[in-house]
């Protein structure tokens, strides 16, 4: 198996996904377009040599939906011979669409690819694309389906976080989000949104709320408690009847926000690479997806990192940098808790609970922020991870050169 | 022509009216023979151009009330053994396809049909009318209109988990289906499913008026290349751009009814009844596609539904049993029919003033004696309460108050009990006590009066040896609340006749409630095996378990209540008690176990006796729900959790505790009817509906299977899961309870 470099990474910024949001106007065609665009002018790429654009969308329903990937392509005026495809990992998509790109690579496939990803949540809601999982009772009853919401809170609950603990982390992120967008930290990725005419619609992540304090977040009410009340409790205790009942802890202060934006990583071979001139920044070290139960749902973090590590042949302490899409705060503390994870290596400069987690980008951008971090820090290997619905995970170790 | 079980006749509008009037029966019912008629009918009103619509109604009362779940009961399970279960399986569908695709025809008949709702239309019978393209309802206060099925574990198999969502959303009909709701004429009119109410009497000529009114309409084309036909020969799921109220499941908030319907329904019946799941699986699958193809899932759920051993149970049981034992199939023959007109009750506490409710709603003159006058009042005012409750819930009026609060007499006298048909003996569980108001009480019967005590726990002929007359001294064991719980328990004592027996039963049946016989024993038959449930609990606590597991896993068995906090409810110094007279009783062989020393702690060292003193295994905030109790871990060392357990073996343990415990009994001959032991079981401590009683668990899990778990189950818990003889030998014999000890229905009373 050969070896796939990561040459560059850019994101969009992450615009506050309502209708007031800066980038609901902007259709999510134009996020992945931009993005594109933006990894060929950067790199001056020469998009014959592009084989495969790959990119993760959670809900590919409307204007998401017929395959983005390929029309995002045409429309950013790629060579025509750069083929798409778009892939639903639920919230690990865009790190999923990384990964089967580097794969493409790694097997002699593809030479250069791009991963990465899309969703305007503004535009496209959340969940539009349906399935089966919740409402068909045949998989829905088999499997206690249980909204994610509730899942986050069953971790809380089955391993011992307060609503303290996860306020505590939400303050934490806020602070760490805002640091490192104040010291400039992200600017070398994330590109500007421009409108027809050339002319900046957004160019700084919208959903931070730097000032968050422990008594701002508590006066929010908790978001789950009532759904769970009126249903879900129930199913929740008969999957893990160990659980009195369920502690609802989560609220839109310490779960990520719902937010539009994209994402795309410039992955190749060593020859490809050099081929167009380019400095290759780090490799694929390991890669690695695996399913966990699926009512709890949100604990598959740790299951495949230690999958990952177990195929890099590493060991937790080896990875200088985590990071962990911040789904839900106690889905990270669970991840630190059972790896036995000190928090000064997770998720140093804050994330999606400070600025978003458009879904099927995601993976994509906290690949790109946390190579950006190794960098800046000198320091050599990351695992970068992400809860997924209907219980997965999706990890990948990467390593500077 | 004429039909066997439908009159038919047209008049001069053309309009065919059909009667169904099955012959030699109260009441019509879907069967064989009138499935034939109706679809003659229906050919018949396709063929003759000179009928241009229909109107169906009943000759009986009622309209219809479903299926014969008899025939139903012998459909599903294991059949007779001469087909092989794929062969068995294949009928199934096919034959209740045949029926579904009747309907089918009827309602794409091209002619309108409209239903005259003269009654009850319930189950099958309620379909039919669904099938028709209006419903005409008499507005008559005893007219139910629902589709049941799934209380006895079956579902509508008659396009009702179709037409029904069609018709009103999925939304509004899942709770019917699911829950087997009847409605009110007005409410079924007020929901959408029934098209007009009117005056009772007047169905036949306001189907006709609305016949008349369709019959004038111009006609449209059905579908592309249909026929003309009359727009209300059309139903509205067959009509061009027809959407199902609320949304399909693809629709955003038709999606939500199911997220939300999937979770409660878990959360309801932990999935143990099969009905209800299948009933949701259909109603998903079914609306998302056209009628025939919808009306095929149906039915092929409805065949996966009579093929499961619990549906088959629970038909037995909830519905068989259940009507033979409430129609007095255990009473002895040749004793005269016995009326109490004038009963006595000794004792006014809350047991006293339930038993003076149910029987002066039932009609007879209640004396209710107490040793204060005071404590006699604050009886009958128990009866106030309720009825003002009723009134309050439009369910009784001043008047019907009155009346029955007229009927009950609270006394300090032993001479108003002059006279009294039955006296009813409920007073504190203290053997002298009881002697003494015996024996005060007896003299004062009616000639051929009998007495009764509503003792739980003391054995009937101990408490007998105060009576002059043992022969005519009976218990009568009533559940708490009286007014809700529908059994009670008879115990013969080791003299009572069989004469006092039939006598009981026929009070039993004036009060409209569901007796079994049991003989004579500690705890007799329901306190007995219900005991085993909470102790089996509390052997998990003591070995370790955590609480919430314990808890969560006895709801999961499909137990109306998890064993520690049931516990609580009845107290724990009760137990406590219980197991220090035991322990007297048996001496040096009581078996000391951790349990016993864990409720001493409970009781004794920390007062935690229970709900009643607001604390107990649990703690209950004055504001707010029940938690358990967080000292309880600690106290008791619990170190297992979901890792250290085998979930599905303590739901095994809760279950067969208390089927090996009904097996006993059977054994000891403390019930001898199959049917008293299941009915008791559910109708008395709520075992688990779906299973259909213990006796039918071990049944659906086979005897040799049952034995072989409990033998294991004893190896690791101890000698409480040891089977007996009984079920060694049927397991020896490949027998089960309802083959060996079949139930005798000629028994039964006329």
């Amino acid at each position: 198996m050969g070896e796939c470099y990561i040459y560059d990474h850019v994101r969009t910024p992450r615009g506050k996904g309502k209708k007031d949001g800066a980038l609901h106007e902007v259709t999510a065609l134009q996020l992945a377009s931009q993005v594109l665009e933006n990894l060929r002018d950067r790199n001056d790429l020469d998009t014959k040599l592009v084989d495969d654009v790959v990119l993760g969308c959670v809900d590919p329903v409307g204007e998401q939906g017929g395959n983005i990937a390929r029309i995002a392509v045409l429309n950013a005026d790629y060579a025509d011979t750069t083929a798409g495809v778009q892939i639903n990992r639920f919230c690990a998509s865009g790190l999923e669409a990384t990964n089967m790109a580097a794969a493409k690579v790694m097997s002699g496939e593809a030479d250069m690819a791009i991963g990465g990803g899309v969703e305007s949540m503004s535009r496209v809601g959340m969940g539009a694309s349906g399935g089966a999982w919740s409402s068909d009772p045949e998989i829905a009853l088999k499997s206690y389906f249980t909204p994610q919401g509730i899942g986050a809170d069953m971790i809380a609950t089955k391993y011992g976080f307060s609503r303290d603990d996860v306020d505590a982390y939400a303050v934490e992120s806020q602070k760490r989000a805002a640091n490192a967008w104040e010291k400039g930290y992200f600017k070398n990725s994330v590109i500007s949104v421009k409108d027809v005419n050339g002319l900046t619609i957004l160019d700084k992540d919208e959903h931070l709320r730097p000032d968050a304090t422990m008594q701002s977040l508590a006066a929010l009410q908790p978001s789950f408690s009532a759904l769970g009340e009126f249903a879900f409790d129930g199913v929740a205790t008969d999957r893990y009847p160990e659980l009195e009942s369920i502690t609802h802890v989560h609220h839109a202060g310490n779960s990520s926000g719902i937010v539009d934006g994209a994402s795309g990583v410039l992955l190749g071979t060593k020859e490809a690479g050099e081929g167009l001139g380019l400095k290759p920044r780090a490799r694929i070290r390991a890669m690695a997806s695996i399913g966990s139960e699926p009512c709890i749902m949100l604990t598959g973090p740790a299951d495949v990192s230690r999958k990952a590590l177990k195929k890099a042949g590493m060991e937790v302490g080896d990875i200088d940098l985590y990071e962990l899409n911040e789904a839900f705060a106690s889905v990270v503390l669970r991840m630190m808790q059972s790896l036995d994870i000190d928090h000064e290596k997770m998720n140093v400069n804050g994330g999606a609970i400070a600025m978003g987690h458009p879904l099927g980008a995601t993976g994509g951008m906290i690949l790109g922020t946390v190579l950006d971090e190794l960098e800046r820090r000198d320091l050599n290997t990351a695992l970068v991870t992400l809860c997924v619905g209907a219980g997965m995970g999706t990890a990948t170790i990467i390593e500077r050169i | 022509m004429a039909y066997e079980n439908f009159g038919f006749e047209v008049d001069g509008d053309g309009i065919a009216l059909i009667t169904w009037d099955m012959p030699d029966r109260s009441m019509n019912v879907l069967s064989q023979g009138s499935m034939g008629d109706l679809a003659d009918i229906i050919e018949k009103i396709v063929g003759d151009d000179a009928i241009k619509g229909a109107v169906l109604t009943s000759g009986k009362s009622a309209f219809c009330a479903g299926a014969d779940l008899s025939m139903m009961g012998g459909q599903a399970g294991s059949g007779d053994g001469s087909q092989s279960k794929e062969e068995r399986v294949k009928a199934l569908y096919e034959n209740n396809l045949k029926f579904n695709m009747l309907l089918r025809r009827l309602e794409t008949c091209g002619k309108p049909v409209a239903a005259a709702v003269n009654g009850t239309a319930l189950g099958g019978g309620l379909e039919v009318t669904l099938a028709c393209h209006a419903r005409i309802v008499g507005d008559n206060p005893k007219t139910q209109l629902g589709l049941p099925e799934s209380k006895v574990g079956l579902l509508p198999g008659g396009g009702g988990t179709q037409r029904l969502p069609r018709l009103i959303g999925a939304a509004a009909a899942l709770p019917l289906l699911l829950q087997g709701t009847a409605l009110k004429p007005a409410k079924a009119v007020e929901m959408g499913i029934a098209t007009k109410l009117v005056k009772p009497g007047e169905e036949v000529a306001e189907a006709k008026a609305w016949l008349k009114e369709a019959l004038s309409q111009e006609k449209v084309k059905l579908g592309k290349r249909g026929p003309e036909v009359l727009p209300a020969a059309i139903q509205p799921w067959d009509r061009e751009g027809y959407r199902i109220p609320g949304g399909g499941p693809q629709d955003k908030g038709g999606s939500q009814v199911f997220t939300i319907g999937n979770a409660q329904l878990q959360k309801n019946t932990h999935g143990n009844y099969p009905a209800q799941t299948y009933i949701m699986q259909a109603v998903y699958e079914g609306i998302q596609v056209p009628m025939e193809a919808a009306l095929r899932i149906e039915t092929r759920y409805f065949t996966k539904l009579l093929m499961d051993p619990r549906s088959k149970a629970m038909i037995r049981s909830l519905f068989l049993s259940m009507q033979e034992l409430s129609k007095g199939a255990r009473r002895p023959a040749g004793v005269p029919k016995f009326e109490v007109k004038k009963l006595g009750i000794l004792g006014a506490g809350m047991m006293g003033a339930g038993i003076a409710y149910v029987s002066a709603q039932a009609g007879m003159d209640v004396v209710l004696l107490d040793t204060d006058q005071a404590n006699a009042e604050k009886g009958k005012a128990y009866s106030e309460k309720l009825l003002d409750k009723a009134i309050s819930r439009g369910k009784s009026t001043e008047e019907k108050k009155a009346a029955l609060l007229a009927k009950i007499k609270p006394t300090t006298s032993f001479d108003d009990l002059d006279g009294c048909d039955l006296v009813i003996e409920a007073v504190f569980e203290n053997r002298e006590i009881k002697a003494e108001v015996t024996k005060k009480s007896e003299p004062k019967l009616a000639e051929n009066g009998i007495y009764g005590s509503n003792t739980s726990t003391l054995p009937i002929t101990g408490l007998a040896e105060a009576s002059a007359k043992p022969e005519n001294f009976i218990g009568i064991h009533f559940f708490s609340p009286v007014d809700k719980m529908q059994l009670v328990e008879i115990i013969m004592g080791a003299k009572t006749s069989e004469e006092t027996l039939a006598k009981a039963m026929d009070y039993v049946a004036q009060i409209r409630k569901t007796p079994i016989v049991v003989n004579d024993s500690r705890g007799f038959y329901t306190s007995r095996c219900f005991g085993t449930y909470v102790s089996e609990g509390i052997q998990m606590l003591a070995e370790g378990i955590k609480p919430a597991i314990i808890e969560n896993v006895g709801k999961m068995t499909g137990m109306p209540m998890p064993p520690l906090a049931l516990n609580d409810e009845v107290s724990l110094d009760l137990g406590y008690k219980v197991r220090q007279q035991t322990k007297k009783d048996l001496g040096d062989k009581y078996v000391e176990g951790p349990a016993d020393s864990l409720i001493e702690k409970m009781v004794v060292d920390l007062g935690r006796v229970g709900k009643k003193a607001g604390k107990g295994f649990y703690d209950y905030p004055e504001d707010g729900k029940k938690r358990i109790w967080p000292g309880l871990e600690e106290l008791v060392g619990s170190n297992k959790s979901t890792e250290d357990v085998d979930i599905e073996e303590l739901k095994k343990r809760f279950l067969y505790i208390q089927a090996l415990e009904a097996s006993r009994c059977f054994e000891e001959e403390v019930v001898t009817d199959v049917r008293d032991a299941d009915v008791g079981a559910i109708l008395g401590w709520g075992f688990a509906p779906w299973a259909g009683g213990p006796l039918s668990l071990i049944d659906m899990v086979g005897a040799d299977n049952f034995v072989k778990e409990c033998d294991a189950l004893a190896q690791k818990y101890g000698d409480r899961f040891k089977p007996g003889a009984l079920l060694r030998d049927m397991a020896a014999k490949g027998e089960s309870f309802y083959t060996r000890f079949a139930p005798q229905k000629e028994k039964a009373a006329a």
